[in-house]
């Protein structure tokens, strides 16, 4: 017996040393420069804490009833626009989403949903929000507008996606009995996509909700406009109830939707 | 499927007379739902605005065109710090959901009944605040600047990469642990060897999908102070300089497409 110890050791991550190295050079190359072009102001975030502190302090005791109604009135109004944003865009990425499907679209087709989509998953809701207050003026108009143009780069997006995975074979058999392209849709593809179509729509109800939120405060009405209404006063205490208020609506509106979409699978 | 006979041909029908006629009251409901829900915001609009706004829209068009093209450069620094928050946002919201995705994950938490809902806390809380909000709180106690974007992006992050991971790690194959375990594995060891390689595509995937998602975010969080663009973006709008405005929309679109690009390629190669 040799008395050589045979040590084990774990693979590298990186098979190629010459890469391993080259991709740490990069990396810390990337931090050093992101460190000395980034200024910190120190000397502002020591004065900060203590203000930070009185800041937070300023939300306690949360105060829900002397603006109770506004906080109400203003929860409504986001629901009512969720509701409306999350159907009118589904509405709208109907025909984008088969637009944006490889194997039903033409090229032409094809390249202007794509285009779309793109373009909707570009701007954050509240940038949109920005111009369609502009546009529409204040209030939950404009706010549902966003919403619903923002759905439509999301789900088109996703449901595009399952489109094309969806099982030739049995769109065929339908095309085969002669059927036009609306049957062959309806009957062929559709039943295929549905459970994740009802999967996405609820998925996409709770993240337009949380989007509601934020979007009130550049002018877009709900709960948001609320909420900056209350730190515009300074009644942080207002703000701090809005804010739980949010957050437990959020994790209610998350818990339904993930136990649903589960219930569905 | 029913076939049915009517008088003297047979048809054939999707659904029975029962199913047609549920079909038919959700569709009934669901539309009474949303005319009652848009009658409540069409009666908060002022409808002349909304029928005046395609003359609104064109009239920006005209003063977004031609854009300020000198201005670009003067937004290099900007997007950099953009892509930066980002970045680095993405890399501390990663690192600190490690620990709180094992804690909160069924099967590797120290205790049920008292850290795992802890832990499960700080991911929902984390996940139900926007990055807005977040910035908006942070900009208040650090100052404004690069550094409130950053924490804000990462604070934002945990919850989002701590949910995913978590449930990564609940799915993972007992038995791979078990084989190490055979082997006189202490609690480390099993972390390193059994639960972490079989995590690591995962990881890899969650945080590139968070970086993505988080370029978008980056550019928004400046809007009420925390640098990046949207801190031009507001000044420019501000100032409503239009021209210079549809610049940085077009800076917004061209980071984007190329983070989407980036990521695509990057999980074709590790995936």
């Amino acid at each position: 017996m040799n008395d050589k110890k045979v040590i084990w050791k774990r693979k590298p991550l990186i098979k190629n040393r010459l890469l391993r190295i080259g991709l740490i050079l990069l990396i810390s190359t990337y931090l050093l420069s992101v460190f000395l072009t980034t200024e910190i102001d120190w000397q502002r975030i020591l004065e900060g804490i203590p203000r930070g502190k009185i800041f937070i302090f300023a939300f306690f005791p949360p105060d829900f009833t002397t603006r109770s109604d506004e906080i109400l009135a203003g929860i409504f109004e986001s629901l009512w626009m969720t509701i409306v944003a999350t159907i009118v865009g589904i509405l709208i990425s109907i025909p984008v989403s088969l637009g944006a499907a490889k194997n039903i679209a033409p090229k032409f087709v094809y390249f202007l949903s794509r285009g779309v989509i793109t373009l909707s998953r570009s701007f954050q809701e509240v940038i949109l929000a920005i111009f369609f207050v502009k546009l529409m003026g204040f209030g939950p108009f404009a706010g549902m507008v966003t919403l619903s143009l923002s759905t439509i780069g999301f789900f088109a997006k996703l449901l595009s996606e399952d489109i094309e995975d969806i099982n030739k074979s049995q769109a065929e058999a339908i095309k085969s009995t002669g059927s036009n392209w609306f049957q062959w849709v309806n009957y062929g593809v559709q039943p295929q996509v549905m459970p994740r179509f009802i999967g996405l729509s609820l998925y996409r109800l709770d993240i337009n909700f949380r989007e509601s939120a934020v979007i009130g405060i550049v002018g877009g009405g709900g709960i948001g406009s609320t909420l900056n209404t209350a730190f515009d006063r300074y009644e942080f205490e207002t703000a701090a109830a809005v804010l739980i208020v949010i957050i437990s609506i959020v994790m209610i509106v998350e818990y339904t939707s993930s136990h649903l979409r589960k219930l569905i699978k | 499927m029913p076939i049915i006979k009517q008088k003297d041909y047979k048809t054939w029908k999707k659904f029975d007379r029962k199913r047609d006629l549920q079909n038919w009251l959700c569709w009934f409901l669901g539309t009474l739902i949303f005319s009652f829900c848009f009658g409540l915001i069409s009666s908060k609009t002022i409808w002349f605005y909304v029928f005046d706004s395609h003359n609104e829209a064109l009239d920006l068009l005209g003063r977004m065109f031609p854009p300020e093209t000198n201005y670009f450069f003067t937004l290099i620094k900007p997007i950099w710090d953009t892509l930066n928050i980002a970045t680095i946002g993405t890399t501390i919201g990663t690192l600190i959901s490690i620990p709180l995705a094992f804690l909160s994950a069924n099967n590797t938490t120290p205790s049920k009944k008292f850290i795992r809902p802890l832990a499960l806390f700080c991911i929902v809380s984390s996940r139900s605040i926007n990055s807005v909000i977040w910035a908006l709180l942070l900009v208040a106690v650090v100052g404004p600047g690069v550094l409130a974007g950053i924490i804000a992006i990462g604070l934002r992050s945990i919850g989002f990469c701590g949910k995913l991971l978590y449930e990564a790690i609940e799915e993972i194959d007992e038995n791979q642990i078990e084989a190490i375990e055979a082997t006189g594995a202490n609690k480390a060891q099993i972390m390193t060897f059994g639960i972490v390689p079989q995590i690591l595509p995962a990881f890899t995937s969650i945080s590139i999908y968070r970086w993505d998602i988080n370029i978008r975010e980056a550019t928004v969080v400046g809007l009420v102070g925390a640098g990046g663009i949207g801190i031009e973006l507001d000044a420019q709008i501000g100032g409503l300089a239009w021209a210079k405005v549809s610049v940085i929309l077009l800076a917004i679109v061209v980071a984007v497409v190329f983070s989407e690009w980036i990521t695509a390629k990057i999980r074709r190669f590790i995936l």
